[in-house]
């Protein structure tokens, strides 16, 4: 069971309507790298994992929609004020023809989402590396959007999800330690 | 469609959202280090603290969760903005 709640996990404003930005931002939306993906990937791994990492799967997952849900935020305010002209100049006049002002899990290119960005291996290391890589490509990808961006306030939003990469990184990364510990401890006895 | 809204729901919405912010911070952090006791009087701390700023949200603004995890004032007031990407 999932409950929503009415609020954003953090802030987000932008200075100035910005569709060309918005056009990229949809990376982490709809991209290999983006939040729907990770949602998708810790989520389902759940069923398969050690029980240790159960709850860590489950909660990294849960943030993750609350991330795609601040993108989705930044890219409506960076677009709602957008005249057909803007939004044809930022190149999203191929988007506007397919879904006029409405969001869809596409990358920046404009390519739909497919589950074959993710995967589950059953072999948890395996799964945890994949997670693990996926934090630092998410957060890779929140650095050359900021690079790009000169919006003070959108920046500050973009770096707070940038951050939450890197702890959800370490976080897998200790996860990884307690399964090695548990596989070593079963060996010696 | 943006509501205006007084400074006073901001405010209150940030003070949640700081809260919140420790919350999942400790949860993701207890659950690789689950017996660090001074973490868990922490996390117990704040989601005391959670529970008297979602009750002083939803008495003026309307309810933040539903599924009964609020209460409904009449009529069902879940549907009344704004949502969180119109303020």
């Amino acid at each position: 069971m999932w409950i929503y709640e009415k609020k954003l996990q953090y802030p987000v404003r932008v200075s100035t309507c910005n569709p060309r930005i918005a056009k990229f931002l949809i990376e982490q939306y709809g991209g290999a790298d983006g939040e729907l993906a990770a949602a998708l990937r810790y989520l389902n791994q759940r069923y398969s994992i050690p029980d240790k990492v159960i709850g860590l799967l489950t909660d990294i997952g849960t943030e993750e929609f609350a991330h795609l849900e601040m993108i989705a935020t930044m890219v409506v305010k960076l677009t709602k004020d957008a005249t057909p002209q803007q939004m044809r100049d930022a190149g999203l006049d191929a988007h506007y023809a397919n879904h006029d002002s409405a969001l869809f899990y596409h990358n920046a290119a404009g390519v739909p989402w497919t589950a074959s960005y993710i995967q589950a291996k059953g072999d948890p290391i395996a799964d945890l590396y994949e997670d693990i890589a996926a934090e630092e490509k998410a957060r890779a990808t929140y650095q050359w959007l900021i690079d790009m961006s000169d919006d003070p306030d959108l920046n500050d939003g973009l770096r707070f999800l940038r951050e939450r990469e890197i702890i959800h990184s370490m976080r897998f990364r200790e996860a990884v330690e307690i399964l090695k510990e548990e596989r070593d401890r079963k060996t010696v006895f | 469609m943006e509501n205006s809204l007084p400074a006073d729901y901001y405010r209150l919405l940030e003070e949640l959202q700081a809260v919140d912010f420790v919350l999942v911070e400790l949860t993701l952090y207890l659950d690789t280090h689950p017996n660090d006791t001074a973490s868990i009087n922490q996390f117990n701390h704040y989601a005391r603290e959670r529970k008297k700023l979602k009750k002083a949200i939803e008495s003026q603004y309307g309810p933040m969760q539903q599924y009964g995890n609020s209460y409904s004032g009449t009529p069902w007031d879940w549907n009344k903005g704004p949502w969180p990407w119109q303020v």
